[in-house]
């Protein structure tokens, strides 16, 4: 790993944007911020390709003829970001090898939703991180099929309701818990991991850094807030993607391939030190309109319950994982 | 006439799967991204083989599904490089989707196919369905009816769907097992160079468009002055003017797939036919059969005993399937009686098979139009022995005297 980079916020601030306004994302979507967030992160920005996945992002920046992206980018289909990536990453090696291509291979960042990463691009994603293609695939995680109308997919949270997972008189929402994904990826044992948070955006460049200076695969899992789908109002988005850190439902942590350690990170890390400062989960749930049914008619203390065991359970997994005594 | 000035080869023992390996070998693609299917797996062994001895630059990218394999070329071949895969059957059903979207993005990808039947029930042998099952994805078609075709073909495939009035995919097509196992002296240039340098031109120079007022490279080139946007959202304001040019460009392809054909003749000194369809004792014909893949091999044998006979029969095989070349129908089967087409591939629901279907429909246009008949034969492997044809060959000789019933389509060599 190379020297620690601490950004400030006017160094951010004053990088150019590689995505242009005028796309046409819902106001109140993480899903902008972070690709932002993630572009500034980049040393070389003018030598970067972009895949994207089908999805919101896709979607709603590119309807032609117009563009939101002022860098290369491909879209292929849904489930095929990683392997996409890998042709482009195949081709510049060997253009490089060639003598074809004189420059350093270009960074190639990938955007995928939780639709097109943890369900139907899972196997595109294993095959690619297999084989070690350097590239860093950003998941920007909404927790369900968003962009064809708020459908449950394997990110969905336990108890929240969706359009295929509805709050209905017998079922309560979705039935199974979120899909660990960054500790699947993280089992392939030669990837960089990180969870971050559009909210902590320090934390968040931080990690994208050291992911781009990582020789080979890289996965960055950012947790993003949809108003749409997770049913609150659009100024709420930053509060409500802090508080998924600050219960300690989305905890910002790293993998080293290289040493095989887990660190826990930023504010998470503070929270590691100051176990008192972690908010009940209630107060993530009680914002957000697809956990309505958690709190009325009646109240349902045996679900929140049940969540909030649920997050000790694994918040205390990640303590020991990371060298933390509980 | 240009001059003719056919160049060093060397003849080598080799299959058909091996033959398209050799051919990737002598284009030394950026990119070969591919996964294994039986029949078509030797190709991709050989060519690993070729990569781990240093004989190619290639980056060999052995992916964990043929859907993959077809995405990673959508890739490789955006960045700008050369990319070659192969499959069969199940394979090739598995990256249908992404067919498409190589197509649309208009990426010169070039993939061989060992036809196999098609799951299920699951069989490895030789039938075209795997191929017909994706003949309305955009891609350029041909069919080879021996390994030297193979061979011949894949170089040709690049530059046809590299040139800029077609930047299409392009399909090559062999029959598995039959062609893709069977070995035969094959002829293949002694020095490389000559396909990747006087043949191809070099490396691969993808297009140039204008984009908002600049001249820029159709490719993830970072280097654009305008950065390019590959696969955006296209609705119905644009979409149909897009696929109506990619039509265009598949009109475009017949020209080029003659020209290279031609072109590649002047150097090897090997012809298929005009490159598109390659006719057989057509001439004075009264009788015609129409196939694809190698069991012409057989027929010209049958035929030639027929015509030993005195019986007026000939063949067109069709090399080049899309763009369907009907207008070359037309013309070489206007004057015959009788027509037998020969589908090695299912026709289930359908009023006959696919190539039936499409030589009716050209022969359709004619004023006085010969009599059409399909036989669908040789499914999942089943032998396709010259008696077989004979005993069909002289069914259409019945129907051109009149002593037998003119009938839509037949199932032949099977138990019904």
């Amino acid at each position: 790993m190379q020297k620690r980079w601490v950004p400030t916020p006017i160094e951010i601030a004053k990088k150019p944007d590689y995505i242009l306004s005028g796309h046409r994302l819902c106001a109140g979507c993480a899903a902008p911020i972070i690709v932002k967030l993630t572009l500034k992160a980049i040393p070389n920005p003018e030598n970067t390709i972009l895949v994207n996945a089908t999805g919101c992002l896709e979607v709603a920046t590119t309807i032609f003829p117009y563009t939101a992206w002022k860098r290369p980018w491909i879209h292929n289909a849904f489930e095929n970001a990683a392997a996409t990536a890998s042709g482009v990453v195949a081709a510049f090696k060997a253009l490089k090898k060639k003598g074809l291509w004189k420059d350093e291979e270009p960074t190639i960042i990938v955007f995928g939703g939780d639709g097109g990463t943890y369900d139907i691009g899972l196997q595109s994603l294993s095959g690619a991180i297999e084989r070690g293609h350097k590239f860093v695939y950003v998941l920007y995680d909404n927790e369900a099929y968003m962009n064809t109308g708020i459908q449950r997919s394997g990110s969905t949270p336990f108890a929240a309701a969706t359009t295929t997972s509805p709050a209905g008189k017998v079922i309560p929402g979705k039935p199974e818990w979120k899909k660990p994904i960054g500790f699947i990826v993280a089992a392939h044992m030669n990837a960089y991991v990180a969870t971050v948070n559009p909210f902590y955006w320090q934390d968040f460049v931080m990690k994208v850094r050291k992911a781009i200076d990582y020789d080979g695969p890289a996965f960055i899992h950012a947790i993003s807030a949809c108003d749409r789908g997770w049913r609150f109002e659009p100024s709420l988005a930053m509060r409500i993607s802090k508080l998924a850190t600050d219960t300690c439902l989305h905890p910002l942590w790293e993998f080293d391939p290289e040493t095989r350690e887990y660190r826990i990170t930023g504010q998470s890390l503070y929270l590691a030190k100051n176990p008192d400062k972690i908010v009940p989960v209630e107060e993530y749930l009680k914002l957000q309109g697809r956990f309505r049914h958690l709190f009325r008619p009646v109240r349902r203390d045996d679900l929140i319950k049940t969540i909030q065991n649920r997050i000790r359970k694994e918040w205390n997994y990640l303590l020991k994982l990371a060298g933390f005594k509980s | 006439m240009l001059k003719e000035e056919v160049v060093g080869q060397e003849e080598r023992l080799l299959n058909g799967d091996e033959a398209a390996a050799w051919a990737a070998y002598h284009v030394e693609p950026d990119v070969v991204a591919a996964y294994p299917i039986t029949p078509q797996t030797i190709i991709v062994e050989r060519f690993s083989e070729f990569v781990a001895d240093g004989l190619v630059r290639t980056e060999f990218v052995s992916v964990e599904s043929e859907h993959s394999a077809m995405s990673a070329c959508v890739g490789a071949a955006a960045a700008g490089g050369r990319a070659f895969t192969a499959t069969a059957a199940n394979g090739l059903q598995l990256m249908n989707e992404i067919l498409y979207i190589a197509s649309t993005l208009r990426l010169p990808i070039v993939m061989a196919i060992a036809n196999r039947a098609v799951s299920g029930p699951i069989n490895i042998h030789c039938d075209h369905t795997d191929a017909m099952n994706v003949r309305d994805a955009g891609w350029v078609m041909l069919f080879c009816e021996d390994a030297q075709e193979v061979y011949d073909t894949i170089i040709q495939a690049f530059k046809i769907a590299e040139n800029p009035n077609v930047l299409l995919p392009v399909m090559v097509s062999f029959d598995g097992f039959l062609i893709s196992h069977t070995a035969q002296k094959v002829k293949v240039f002694k020095d490389p160079s000559v396909v990747r340098e006087k043949f191809l031109g070099g490396p691969r120079k993808p297009a140039k468009i204008k984009l908002m007022g600049h001249e820029v490279e159709l490719s993830l080139n970072p280097k654009n002055p305008i950065p390019v946007t590959f696969g955006p959202l296209d609705l119905y304001d644009y979409y149909f003017e897009h696929k109506r040019q990619q039509s265009l460009a598949m009109q475009n392809a017949y020209e080029v797939v003659k020209e290279v054909h031609e072109e590649y003749a002047r150097l090897s000194g090997r012809r298929y036919g005009d490159g598109v369809t390659v006719p057989y004792r057509l001439e004075d014909a009264e009788i015609a059969v129409v196939a694809m893949g190698s069991a012409p091999g057989t027929m010209r044998y049958v035929i030639d005993e027929m015509r030993d006979e005195g019986i007026k029969i000939g063949l067109l095989r069709i090399r080049l399937f899309r763009p369907f070349p009907y207008r070359d129908i037309i013309e070489k089967l206007r004057n015959v009686k009788v027509v037998g087409v020969f589908d090695r591939a299912q026709d289930q629901g359908m009023m006959g098979g696919p190539l039936f279907l499409e030589t009716r429909a050209a022969l359709y246009e004619l004023e006085s139009r010969p009599k059409v008949v399909n036989y669908v034969f040789g499914l999942g492997g089943r032998d396709a022995p010259p008696e077989m044809f004979r005993e069909a060959f002289d069914e259409l000789v019945g129907i051109n005297k009149g002593t037998i019933k003119p009938f839509i389509r037949k199932y032949i060599g099977v138990r019904e």
